[in-house]
């Protein structure tokens, strides 16, 4: 049976109490008066979601409300659901303007759905390109949106335009990009950039001479794709007579020596520039869908920054390399001197392909010189730029021209952010739940992890001291978990003969019974293949006796931990707002527990407040890429998730809830240990009846953390 | 047509097998039996470590007796245990044993696969004692001079778990390979599948696109064994591409998107 159609009178009622318009002065009755003629489930529908995006923004929400229906009748309920989500997201990112626009411009928006549903995603196709671009050999290049239409590349990075959606089908739009990266790499790979832009940009029209270049250049790059990658270049054919109309392209004479002249093997950007005089502008066809433009400016401003660059890393590494090489061949002077007349020699088999492809050898005095792979890097970059190693860069640096530091990327530091000058340099972002949207957050939460400081102070010994009759009991609790090396008696096969079971068989086949063939002992033994992680509260509430109790714990844990071998981490996490979030790295999974380590949990100190959704799903990230077949989380705790800003009371319990309900799909198991008596109020909810325990004595804590870890891992 | 069986201590390897050399290492590999040292070979897994292993033992003129190892192999798999026969218990010699006993070359596949506790049964042998102590019957086998221990592992796993002991380490002449150079690659291909030269200088590039892949989303790049697998698959008449995805990408990684990049680049370059 279906329900009943609310009345006008019943939406008024219910908008009226979204839109809290007693405060917000909206008139529900409009939207009201377009809902009412809707059937009951999208009466429903646009309700629900109404009342999410209220929860955001009132204005917002009307806004929503208004447009529904004509929404609904362009798009299945599906996508107006993302379409909603999409204007909260540009309300979080940009404010409330951009996302009323995102509301008010729904024809664009069905258009783009519908572009979405033919055309490749970037963002979409990237997990593929990336690796694509970087198995064609060369430098390790990067691919990046564009907010324009065309493709493009700086000589470091592909930029290609968020969507394609030329062609019909999807998969074609996919090898237009495809096409595009790899057109784009070949630019740099053969050496497009090789050449000085001002010579050739020096003339009247340099729009003109850019197409000109470009023109010839695809006819040389084309050329060098059908050599290198000959189904590729076979696939760039397809798309060309799928995007151009007529494809009977006559040549004149003059035209067609230009193109053998370019499709030469040895045709280099010399060729190419020397035709740039030999065509006009009239001849130049329109360029294919997947060549994209020359920005020669950027091109050179990253060029330029790059060549030095390389030019003083390659010869600090020469002038490393020749220490090495001399110390070995000398061993009389313990100090070889190595300046700038020590030069290196390039030997190359003579191959065109060895060169291009980076295959060339060093030589220093006569002797072949080992090239390790950060330097050979190095060199094929060089390569790339020059097409071989220029004879200036094989002298070795000097001493004096040891300093890097000017050509180190200006890293801005973490900690300035607490100096006023916020960025999101070298942060991670993270999405947060809301659980009154029922959406997440998008890249909503800014983590840094930091370092502590290690201290050296006494703060170990004592705890060490002040537990020694606990820490012997542990470690025998402990010692007996290790290992646990069982005898398997009556197997079918293994290392020694069960006797008893063979002097049981014995008599069986002497009384004319069937035999066993269990007559075998094995030695079983169980290794433990355990990774845990303990996450630290380190938040202004722990001041003073709970810092201690859990610095103790810490402590007295790794004691213990090592005579498992069992691989563990701590983090310590506070911030303040959803801008800084902090998390210090107290040991991470592959640091030994060293004295450092020790001095690093010396100096937790509490800090400010508990947003811990977002850590929470850090951690499951760094998890993800350990190894182990039991995975814990182990929360030392002393309160509820609390924030300066929004992030306190159930939305904070439900965003944790949601972070570790993330970690518990990958495979993590989540325990909490807290001392706040509260704690049975809202753990349950977050982390499940059995997977807390709230401690009511801190004192009890150094002990209670390593018999919940043993319980918890046997 | 019956297969023959032999006893590997009895199995002498009398075709020779296709070995393509790259440095010395026959010279050095030679020089080691000579003088009774131990060898560890290291190298990527399909760069001819075994194929090595079986071209030596031919060249030596000695029985090959190959162990894989494996994380359930205990010290009983390799020296040998009591086995009940008839009402008895007979002693039955581990192919560690036979191979001391025979003067054969015990290669040790994998070493690191091995328990920590079970490779040190063979550090008596791995160094100037020569021996294999059998503590179950209460022996000592001595070598002969014909006897020679082999090791392989791969560095490239790189986990705390999967690491040569340095107590056993220090025991060996290492061998190191790695996948021979582009035209070297290029020429065992065509001997080992009978491919032209222009497929199999393409598979060679293949190969060298998921080596450079290796890190940034590969654990390891195409070995000379999948290549050859490929070209045997392109000699039957598969096509490139099909032959790259079944027999390299698919071989080498599960990832969905990582599978899909590899079959862009094959088929971008056949």
């Amino acid at each position: 049976m279906s329900r009943q159609a609310l009345s006008l009178k019943e939406i008024i009622d219910i908008l009226d109490i979204y839109f809290d318009v007693e405060f917000s002065f909206i008139k529900s009755e409009q939207p009201a008066e377009l809902i009412v003629r809707q059937s009951r489930s999208n009466q429903d529908f646009i309700l629900n979601l109404t009342k999410r995006i209220a929860a955001t923004n009132e204005e917002l929400a009307f806004q929503f409300a208004n447009n529904a229906i004509r929404a609904l009748d362009a798009m299945d309920h599906h996508m107006v659901e993302a379409w909603a989500m999409t204007a909260t997201d540009n309300y979080d990112r940009k404010g409330l303007f951009p996302a009323m626009s995102v509301i008010r411009d729904l024809d664009n928006y069905v258009h783009k759905a519908h572009v979405n549903a033919c055309g490749a995603v970037l963002e979409e196709e990237i997990s593929v390109l990336l690796p694509f671009l970087q198995g064609l050999s060369g430098r390790k290049l990067k691919i990046a949106e564009t907010a324009e239409n065309h493709a493009y590349t700086d000589t470091e990075t592909i930029y290609l335009p968020a969507i394609t959606a030329l062609l019909e089908e999807s998969k074609d739009n996919f090898l237009i990009y495809k096409a595009s990266v790899a057109f784009l790499w070949a630019q740099i790979q053969f050496g497009t950039f090789r050449i000085n832009f001002d010579e050739i940009l020096d003339c009247e029209d340099t729009e003109t001479q850019l197409k000109k270049l470009a023109t010839l250049e695809t006819v040389r790059l084309e050329a060098c794709l059908q050599r290198e990658l000959p189904g590729l270049h076979r696939d760039m054919q397809l798309l060309k007579n799928k995007t151009t109309s007529s494809d009977t392209e006559s040549h004149s004479d003059d035209w067609q020596q230009i193109i053998d002249r370019l499709s030469n093997d040895n045709a280099s950007i010399n060729d190419t520039i020397e035709c740039l005089e030999l065509i006009s502008e009239s001849q130049c066809p329109d360029s294919h869908c997947y060549q994209g433009i020359l920005k020669l400016d950027q091109v050179a401003e990253v060029m330029h920054k790059r060549i030095e660059k390389e030019k003083a890393y390659f010869r600090i590494a020469l002038s490393e390399l020749a220490k090495e090489s001399l110390k070995k061949n000398d061993d009389s002077s313990d100090d070889v001197e190595v300046n700038e007349a020590t030069t290196f020699n390039i030997k190359t088999r003579d191959d065109k392909q060895q060169i291009n492809s980076g295959h060339v050898e060093l030589e220093l005095e006569g002797e072949l010189v080992a090239i390790p792979d950060h330097v050979k890097e190095l060199m094929t970059s060089i390569i790339v730029d020059f097409g071989e190693i220029p004879p200036e860069h094989l002298h070795a640096a000097g001493p004096g021209e040891y300093d890097l530091k000017k050509y180190e990327e200006e890293m801005l530091n973490p900690k300035d952010v607490w100096q006023g000058t916020y960025h999101e340099e070298g942060a991670e972002l993270y999405n947060e739940w809301n659980f009154k949207r029922q959406h997440y957050h998008k890249n909503w939460c800014v983590l840094r992890e930091l370092e502590i400081e290690p201290v050296y102070d006494d703060f170990v010994a004592d705890t060490l001291a002040k537990h020694k009759g606990l820490l012997k009991n542990l470690r025998h609790t402990f010692e007996i978990l290790r290992g646990e090396d069982k005898l398997l008696k009556r197997q079918v096969y293994g290392d020694d003969i069960d006797i008893d079971a063979l002097v049981e068989a014995y008599a069986d086949v002497k009384s004319g019974m069937e035999m066993s063939d269990r007559l075998f002992t094995k030695m079983h033994k169980e290794e433990r293949n355990v990774a845990v992680m303990f996450m630290v509260d380190m938040s202004g509430s722990t001041k003073g006796w709970i810092n201690e109790a859990e610095r103790e714990s810490l402590i007295l844990l790794s004691e213990v931990i090592q005579i498992l071998g069992d691989r563990f981490a701590i983090y310590g996490f506070s911030g303040v707002t959803r801008k800084r979030c902090e998390l210090y790295k107290i040991k991470a999974f592959d640091e030994d527990y060293s004295d450092e380590i020790k001095a690093r949990i010396s100096n937790i100190q509490p800090k400010d407040y508990t947003r811990m959704g977002v850590f929470i799903r850090h951690m499951t990230r760094i998890f993800n890429q350990v190894d182990a077949s039991t995975k814990l989380l182990i929360t030392l705790s002393d309160g509820k998730p609390d924030d300066y800003d929004t992030y306190r009371g159930e939305y904070g319990v439900e965003d944790t809830r949601q972070a570790l309900y993330e970690a518990h799909r990958d495979g993590i198991h989540s325990y909490c240990i807290t001392i706040d008596e509260q704690a049975r109020d809202y753990l349950p909810h977050m982390y499940g009846a059995a997977n807390y325990s709230v401690i009511d004595d801190v004192a009890q804590l150094p002990l209670k953390v390593s018999d919940i870890y043993r319980k918890l891992t046997t | 047509m019956q297969s023959k069986a032999l006893k590997p201590e009895e199995y002498f390897i009398e075709d020779e097998p296709y070995y393509q050399t790259i440095g010395d290492e026959i010279a050095i590999f030679e020089a080691a039996y000579r003088q009774s040292l131990p060898i560890l070979l290291k190298g990527p897994t399909g760069c001819g470590k075994t194929r090595f292993m079986e071209h030596m033992a031919w060249r030596l003129k000695r029985p090959l007796i190959t162990v894989s190892c494996h994380d359930d192999l205990t010290a009983s798999d390799l020296v040998g245990r009591f086995l009940i026969s008839g009402g008895e218990t007979v002693w039955v010699d581990g192919p560690l044993a036979r191979s001391v006993r025979h003067g054969a070359i015990c290669y040790l596949d994998e070493i690191v696969e091995a328990r920590k506790d079970t490779t040190v049964v063979i550090h008596p042998l791995a160094d100037d004692r020569r021996v294999l102590p059998m503590e179950k019957v209460g022996e000592i086998i001595e070598a002969t001079p014909d006897f020679c221990l082999a090791i392989s592992y791969n560095p490239g796993y790189q986990s705390v778990m999967k690491d040569l002991k340095q107590s056993t380490r220090q025991r060996f002449v290492a061998l190191e390979f790695d996948y021979p150079d582009a035209e070297l690659e290029a020429e065992i291909i065509i001997k080992e599948t009978d491919i032209d030269a222009a497929t199999a200088k393409q598979l060679v590039k293949f190969a060298h696109m998921t080596r450079d892949l290796k890190g940034s989303g590969l654990d390891e790049g195409a070995s000379t064994r999948l290549l050859v697998h490929a070209a045997k698959l392109i000699h039957e008449d598969i096509s490139p591409v099909t032959a790259c995805s079944t027999a390299i990408a698919q071989a080498i990684t599960d990832d969905a998107d990582m599978l899909i990049a590899m079959n862009e680049l094959s088929s971008s370059l056949f």
